[in-house]
């Protein structure tokens, strides 16, 4: 295997995103992280629908298809049954994956089809110039709406746990080191892997994770799950998750009695997605922002059972051409 | 038994079977088509049914009917009206009652005209026992009883009972037309392999209404319809959309290609789908998505990645996948989108026919995004259109738009079987590894970009649906750019005029009327040119397969005529192409929205009259 460098996945495409676009650091991850992944360049497929995040493609040295608003699991799922041995990346945003793509993006994950799902949250419209999107925050004033938003917003974690998902991660873009460490943890998971990362929109929503990512805060907004290690936090270490009851609760560990041994162990691998959903909505100031992966669980993938059929019917039909099909059934002779 | 029954050679016969939409009229229609065929009947079959699965019982609206045309001469539509009618109830008979030859032979369930069933059909009192229908020949056939009595023995449940009463009208006209019963035994045999007494039921009641028939003295003769002078090979029956499905399977498989569906189900086009899904043995990857919108957009995904790849549906489900056409043309890559036509706007009339997606094909999205539309003609050329429609595509990368409709998609005929070997080779365009590659570089004749699949290595590239730097494929704002890659993509399209074959006519070269028509209309258009051919009148015939680009004689053609007449299943889209393809040229219309296709009579009609002129 030839040995490749971030270069080798630079295009020599001008990056266009603004200056201080949080989009630059998750390029530069990327391109980091696919050398460490020892497969063959010309594998790489990267596919995007529209949206500041989505001209990620034409960054990348690798195959890429930068498609329609929304249609990029659909693309991308034709691409993976097509030629299941491609690495398969969807590049998405907060408008493409949850406005105007829903229905594809909860589709994809409920049929576990093995491709990486990359989804930008920054909380807001870019490229159609500052509108609010589905995971926009309550009330938040807008072009769109400048008396404030009267729409919910959807829970990420929640939508893709709810349509079966079965690997869902958390990054922020201020975090380069995490984010190749989850895109290689991704490319190994079979199935639809699902990276949230929170990205900062310098432009249209700027600073709106500030109270996650902020210097001064980010050691006590911030909680890093590992598969088996138990869930503490903090500038000093001594902050951790516990269940109380039928809810979490964040503890200091030597106060109120609490021992490191109450705190609760991250099990990414159980099947039961209640403690994972809890965890995934833990936000600022009452809690810490859970990052890392929050589940991962085992689940056969779409690709996987397609080729598994193929691969049975054509051992045990009874024709393998098309001409044998044509002459199959009723037929009759016509003399001349 | 016993008694002397006359037979009668008919040359042609269309009988139509008739019922409630739950009384099993489709499958007793077709086995009376499969066995006909198998005897060497040429002929055409017409399925009619309510959108509903169960719509109302015994009403008008929940009619559904299967007409047959069979005969020993070349059978061309499945017949305007029918020489024998099989009523199930009154609404059948009611729905049926304009559809009938003067005097033809009416086989009526009586047991079916009680005082409910007249009123759900809207009768006050039954149209039997008034002049409604004299001078016909009406079978009052006991058919529910028959059924139940032939069955008093059975162990099977009184609903089992009273579904297999079509069998009884089956074998009526079985006996009617001289037909042996084995192939509808067999059918039975397989179709309900694990229910040994059904299968011993519905024979049962098969062969009691075949020796009733025989028994009553109602029915004055027996017909037989002598085997067609077909040319000589090996024959099946096959369906529209039957024959697209199989058509994909013959060009992957002489393209040396995978084959990807990505569909959506919609009516008239979900046996397209049901089809290729039963063939994962031959590499079909076929692909149910969540929406018509991710059908076409897996099918672009496969096509990136090298497989020939299709997307199937019917109009509302066209219109949703637009968007993605467009990007298909704009990342010039092939895919073939099959629209099974049937009654529009919106939902419309999803088990009627129609020809009224013609302009949605040409013209039917955002930005200059032309793309190749070609349209099959019978349900067995089907086959030929889904193979031709694929070599294209393939051979230069462009989306091409393929136009069926509801009466090709479900009508039948009988199909001289080809081999994959007779078919002309194809040869995908695509690069190689180590070749210099520009996305965006063309062949200089066809003007067609070649492809570099993903796996490929070092022709790593980026496709999208921005507009394209010219040759290197780049993202290009330029406005001289946009202006050539715009004339680039409509010239490659147009160019492709060279390399089809000629328009043909049927008829004289020139002459008084030419009857125009495109597609689904082949059959009652041929007839009606056909009949009056013979009779010495100066018509011919020009059916188009080829919509865009037009062939390149199709202006000479049109020069010969004092009259044209467009003739299609809408308000005029064919007619108004053809005035902005050959203005000058007077294009007169002769159109039906009604569902329905033309019949031959009235075309004939229309025709004399411009005749006369």
């Amino acid at each position: 295997m030839e040995h490749l460098t971030n270069k080798d996945f630079t295009s020599d495409q001008e990056v266009r995103w603004c200056p201080g676009c949080g989009d630059y650091t998750i390029l530069r991850a990327m391109q980091k992280a696919l050398p460490q992944l020892e497969k063959r360049k010309e594998d790489f497929v990267f596919i995007s629908g529209i949206g500041c995040s989505s001209r990620f493609p034409y960054y990348m040295n690798t195959y890429g298809f930068h498609t329609i608003h929304g249609r990029a699991p659909a693309l991308a799922t034709g691409v993976k049954l097509a030629n299941p041995n491609l690495s398969v990346w969807q590049i998405t945003g907060d408008g493409d994956a949850l406005a105007i793509g829903g229905n594809h993006f909860i589709h994809a994950l409920r049929r576990n089809i093995d491709i990486n799902i990359l989804l930008f949250n920054n909380e807001i419209y870019g490229l159609t110039k500052g509108q609010f999107s589905p995971t926009s925050q309550k009330g938040i004033k807008t072009k769109s709406n400048p008396h404030g938003t009267t729409d919910e917003p959807f829970s990420i974690s929640d939508l893709s746990i709810g349509a079966q998902g079965s690997f869902f991660a958390r990054s922020v873009d201020t975090n380069p080191k995490l984010m190749q460490q989850l895109f290689i943890e991704a490319e190994g998971y079979r199935g639809t892997s699902l990276i949230e990362i929170l990205q900062n929109c310098v432009i249209f929503n700027d600073k709106t994770f500030a109270s996650i990512t902020a210097k001064e805060v980010k050691q006590d907004a911030q909680l890093f799950l590992e598969d088996g290690k138990p869930m503490i936090f903090g500038a000093e270490g001594n902050k951790g998750i516990v269940l109380n009851g039928f809810k979490l609760e964040a503890v200091k560990i030597g106060e109120n009695g609490i021992t490191e041994k109450d705190i609760l162990v991250h099990d990414a691998k159980e099947e039961d997605p209640t403690l994972h959903t809890m965890l995934a909505r833990m936000r600022p100031p009452e809690f810490p922002v859970a990052l890392g992966i929050i589940r991962k669980v085992s689940r056969p993938t779409f690709n996987s059972g397609m080729l598994a059929q193929l691969e049975y019917e054509k051992q045990n039909a009874k024709f393998k051409t098309v001409d044998e099909l044509l002459k199959s059934g009723e037929t009759w002779e016509v003399e001349g | 038994m016993g008694k002397t029954t006359k037979v009668v050679d008919l040359e042609k016969v269309v009988i139509k079977f008739a019922g409630d939409s739950g009384d099993g009229m489709q499958l007793t229609g077709s086995q009376f088509t499969d066995t006909s065929a198998l005897l060497g009947n040429d002929l055409a079959t017409f399925p009619d049914f309510p959108a509903e699965i169960r719509a109302p019982q015994g009403t008008v609206a929940g009619v559904s009917g299967f007409q047959i045309h069979i005969g020993r001469i070349d059978i061309n539509t499945p017949g305007d009206i029918a020489d024998v009618l099989v009523a199930m109830n009154p609404a059948a008979l009611k729905a049926n009652k304009n559809w009938i030859k003067k005097g033809g032979t009416i086989i009526v369930n009586i047991d079916s005209f009680t005082k409910k069933d007249l009123e759900k059909a809207g009768y006050e009192a039954s149209p039997l026992d008034d002049t409604s229908f004299e001078g016909f020949n009406i079978i009052q056939a006991p058919i529910t009883k028959l059924t139940r009595e032939a069955l008093k023995d059975s162990s099977l449940d009184g609903k089992s009972v009273g579904r297999s009463k079509n069998m009884f009208a089956l074998g009526i006209v079985y006996w009617m037309f001289n037909r042996p019963m084995e192939q509808t035994e067999k059918f039975l045999q397989n179709k309900f392999a694990k229910n040994p007494e059904l299968v011993a039921a519905n024979i049962k009641v098969m062969h009691a209404g075949y020796n009733f028939a025989d028994t009553i003295e109602a029915l004055p003769s027996s017909y037989t319809v002598l085997s067609a002078k077909l040319k000589a090979g090996t024959y099946r029956n096959v369906m529209g959309n039957q024959a697209i499905a199989w058509g994909f399977l013959a060009a992957a498989e002489r393209a040396n290609k995978g084959l990807f569906l990505g569909s959506y189900p919609i009516t008239p086009a979900s046996d397209i789908l049901h089809e290729l899904a039963k063939h994962k043995n031959l590499g079909v990857k076929t692909f149910q998505a969540e929406d018509e919108i991710a059908g076409i957009c897996a099918a672009i995904g496969a096509s990136f990645t090298g497989s020939l790849a299709i997307t199937t549906t019917s109009g509302p489900g066209f219109a949703l996948k637009a968007e993605a056409l467009g990007l298909a043309v704009m990342t010039e890559l092939p895919l073939v989108v099959v629209d099974v036509q049937r009654g529009g706007p919106s939902t419309g009339l999803p088990t009627k026919t129609e020809q009224s997606d013609l302009m949605q094909a040409l013209y039917g999205r955002n930005g200059e995004s032309p793309v190749i539309v070609l349209a099959s003609s019978t349900p067995a050329n089907c086959f030929d259109w889904a193979y031709m429609a694929s070599k294209i595509t393939l051979e230069h990368n462009t989306p091409v738009v393929l136009l069926s409709d509801g009466y090709l998609g479900n009508g039948a005929e009988p199909w001289r079987i080809k081999s994959i070997e007779d078919m002309s080779s194809i040869k995908p365009l695509l690069a190689a590894e180590g070749e210099e590659y520009q996305p965006y570089a063309r062949d200089k004749k066809t003007l067609a970009r070649k492809l570099a699949l993903p796996g490929t290595k070092g022709l790593e590239h980026r496709l999208g649906g921005l507009e394209k730097e010219d040759i290197t494929g780049n993202v290009s704002y330029d406005p001289e750019n946009h202006e050539k890659m715009s004339s680039i993509r409509a010239e490659k399209i147009k160019r492709i005029a060279e390399l089809i074959p000629e328009q043909e006519v049927f008829g004289r070269k020139q002459g008084d009327v030419l009857a125009v028509g495109w597609g689904g209309t082949h059959g009652s258009l041929y007839s009606a040119v056909d009949n009056l051919q013979k009779e010495g009148k100066s018509i011919s015939l020009c059916q188009f397969n080829y919509i865009n680009p037009l062939p390149k004689n199709t202006a000479d053609i049109l020069n010969n005529y004092k009259t044209i007449v467009v003739c299609e299943l809408n308000s005029g889209q064919f007619a108004n192409y053809l005035r902005i393809n050959f203005q000058g040229t007077i294009f007169n219309q002769y159109n039906k929205i009604q569902g329905f296709p033309f019949t031959t009579s009235e075309l004939e009609a229309h025709f004399k009259s411009l005749l006369k002129k």
